[in-house]
């Protein structure tokens, strides 16, 4: 059973390994993440925000749906660590 | 329940650190605009400085600095506030989340984006601060006996 379960963590790790070399080189514009938005973004950033920050302002403004459900995944933390973890009164 | 730790240095070491932490997290907040940083960061911060507060000083003199109670108050009233600050804009003729329609007056398009983005990274860094410091309570809150 352990020999097997090694087995199968070494073919994965091979197989995300080989994966790996088809990703893009970071940074390059030619990629197909680069071609979408963002060059959009970096060129009117600036006359639309206000903003210097490029980050931000995709993140705030462009991507604000993002960061309201962001938000929202925190506040249902502690959201459940009060429901699970506060004192209750005993019912008996 | 965490007792006050018994030692000259680290309460007056973390006496000066606290207030300092603090002012740090209200500059990365405020200053997300030109630099790394934000609401989730600067919230982070805040909450940490709350936490060395708590484990410095015991649970008794900083529940006196903030409740519990009012730490819950800050993570909602963040929470509810970043909710209606992306509702707003839709009863003024923008979409979800539009913060040109803040109804802000005498503001530019462009302008009312800026102020937009800084009056939602408040929000998230309250509510971040908040969330953070209910959930540290409820980890550490007295339970048995």
């Amino acid at each position: 059973m352990r020999a097997a379960s090694a087995i199968i963590i070494a073919a994965f790790a091979a197989l995300m390994i080989y994966a790996t070399s088809g990703l893009p080189v970071p940074g390059d514009p030619d990629a197909p993440g680069s071609g979408h938005v963002s060059q959009y973004y970096i060129e009117h950033s600036m006359e639309d925000t206000h903003t210097p920050n490029i980050v931000t302002a995709v993140l705030a403004d462009y991507r604000g749906f993002d960061t309201l459900g962001e938000t929202l995944v925190i506040f249902t933390a502690s959201l459940a660590c009060v429901l699970i973890l506060a004192r209750r009164i005993d019912r008996d | 329940m965490i007792k006050r730790y018994d030692s000259v240095i680290v309460d007056i070491t973390c006496r000066i650190m606290v207030p300092f932490i603090q002012l740090f997290a209200i500059y990365v907040i405020f200053h997300g605009h030109y630099s790394p940083g934000g609401g989730f960061q600067g919230g982070v911060l805040l909450a940490s400085s709350m936490i060395l507060h708590r484990l410095s000083l015991g649970q008794k003199e900083s529940y006196a600095k903030l409740a519990p109670r009012n730490a819950s108050i800050l993570g909602t009233g963040g929470m509810f506030l970043f909710m209606l600050t992306a509702i707003l804009p839709i009863f003024f003729g923008g979409m979800f989340l539009d913060y040109s329609f803040l109804p802000i007056p005498g503001l530019e398009s462009a302008m009312l984006r800026y102020y937009g983005i800084l009056i939602v990274e408040i929000w998230i860094g309250i509510a971040v601060f908040g969330c953070l410091v209910v959930i540290f309570d409820r980890l550490t809150e007295r339970r048995w006996g």
